[in-house]
């Protein structure tokens, strides 16, 4: 027994110092599987206040660049309005009116909420942005977040006034996302090079692509509306001869450095569909 | 300034110059991550005990990594170069008992050539674990070797530049009062 102690006096450095390397260990991997919730709680909210102090004075010098892309996106909506398309012969054409005002909250499947920015990340593997829109606010995770011009990434994690999102220049994150010009869909991800570019992957070659097409959010990803958000523009085809599929190198279409207000999309009837989409795999088990 | 007071503003500076100037840098490529802010822990002095200092790198290194969305891999690392620092400064120190005779290391009390040397042999063993740490979710070896490389070569010049820039003085204290 005295040798033991005397062990433990003798290498009390070398053991403390084993100890806290598996405590920082521990918090890392179980951080990577289970997406602990309480360890970002408290802390979400304190570095989330900081963040916010810090980004007011950004925010100042950006003005011009938000003021661009929200009259960008103002634009974009403005083309889609209805009045714009009017073919010849009036009344006589049958229009299908798809909004029913008076029980319009029954079939409004996605909810949009506006978030400012408040932190984020572009230098490592993993980023995030830090939201200043919370649990008491409505966030929840796994909601999709939107750019004025293009998706975003998706909630994380929550605290009561802040939400972590990780964008797509994360290499954990995977997203569907098709081809709007011939629908195929592939799954969007970060292979960590450049921030500039994101990869689109499971394209099959039988799929027509060309530089310069657009890539948009599938509605299969049960996060985003079924309004085509862009992702990204195709920027090169990596064709790969061992493969029945395309490689794509996708431009985002958001620019992560300086996105200062998201969209998160909440699906009101994703309950239901993950419920179905649940008993369906376990009649298969 | 008392030594705690100076030791508590470093902490709170180090983190804010990386998480708010330094991380929001454009990455010139991927293998480059300006790191500056575990120069915190080599500044440290030379009176703390071990189970100390790997205690405040430890909170330090967790600090980090709550800005960063990374608990604990600051921390490991932060908590590996306070484990080593001892025996670098015990295997470096010149002058016979400079580290009672001057506050924490520097290029005063050490050197200019022992001082790096120390600098360069504790960011060699942060970058390696850190990007180790990373390498395991993925990457290659290339990244490994390519991202330690590139990336120590980065933080001696930004510490270089922060050793010049603001030259501690060391006033030489004699313990024979």
């Amino acid at each position: 027994m005295r040798n033991v102690f005397l062990f433990i006096r003798k290498y009390s450095n070398f053991l403390f110092f084993l100890l806290l390397q598996i405590t920082a260990l521990s918090f890392l991997f179980r951080y990577n599987k289970y997406h602990e919730a309480a360890f970002m709680n408290v802390a979400g909210e304190i570095t989330g206040s900081i963040n916010q102090r810090f980004s007011k004075v950004e925010y100042y010098f950006r003005l011009n660049k938000i003021n661009e892309q929200l009259a960008a996106e103002n634009l974009q909506l403005h083309q889609m309005l209805k009045d714009n398309y009017e073919s010849a012969g009036g009344p006589n054409t049958l229009v299908n009116d798809t909004i029913r005002t008076d029980s319009g909250r029954e079939i409004k499947k996605y909810v949009w909420m506006g978030a400012k920015v408040v932190g984020s990340t572009v230098s490592s593997q993993v980023n995030f942005l830090t939201i200043h829109r919370g649990a008491l606010q409505g966030v929840r995770p796994n909601m999709g977040v939107a750019g004025p011009q293009g998706i975003v990434g998706q909630v994380l994690n929550v605290s009561d006034n802040y939400a972590s999102v990780w964008t797509l220049l994360n290499r954990q994150f995977k997203v569907v996302a098709k081809l709007k010009n011939g629908g195929e869909r592939g799954t969007v991800e970060w292979d960590g090079v450049s921030p500039s570019y994101v990869l689109l992957k499971d394209i099959p070659k039988s799929a027509k692509v060309k530089k310069g097409d657009s890539v948009v959010a599938s509605p299969t990803s049960s996060m985003f509306s079924g309004f085509p958000l862009m992702v990204g523009t195709i920027e090169e085809i990596v064709d790969d001869k061992s493969s029945n599929f395309y490689t794509l190198k996708v431009k985002p279409s958001t620019n992560f450095y300086n996105v200062e207000y998201v969209y998160v999309i909440e699906n009101t009837q994703l309950t239901e569909q993950k419920r179905l989409e649940d008993s369906t795999r376990k009649k298969f088990q | 300034m008392s030594e705690l007071l100076k030791n508590i503003l470093r902490f709170v500076l180090f983190i804010f110059v990386q998480v708010f100037i330094l991380f929001k840098i454009p990455p010139l490529h991927r293998f480059i991550t300006p790191y500056l802010y575990y120069l915190y822990i080599l500044w440290l002095p030379f009176s703390m005990s071990r189970a100390g200092l790997m205690s405040l790198a430890f909170i330090f290194g967790l600090t980090l990594d709550y800005f960063m969305h990374t608990p604990g891999l600051h921390a490991a690392a932060c908590v590996l170069i306070a484990y080593l620092r001892p025996f670098v400064v015990n295997m470096l120190i010149s002058q016979e008992g400079a580290d009672k005779n001057y506050l924490s290391p520097s290029i005063t009390s050490m050197g200019w050539a022992p001082y790096f040397t120390y600098v360069f042999v504790l960011t060699l063993f942060h970058h390696g674990y850190l990007v180790f740490l990373e390498w395991m979710s993925f990457g290659s070896f290339l990244y490994f070797i390519g991202k330690v490389i590139a990336t120590t070569g980065i933080s001696m010049l930004l510490i270089l530049l922060t050793e010049l820039l603001f030259f501690r003085k060391e006033k030489f204290r004699t313990n024979t009062v």
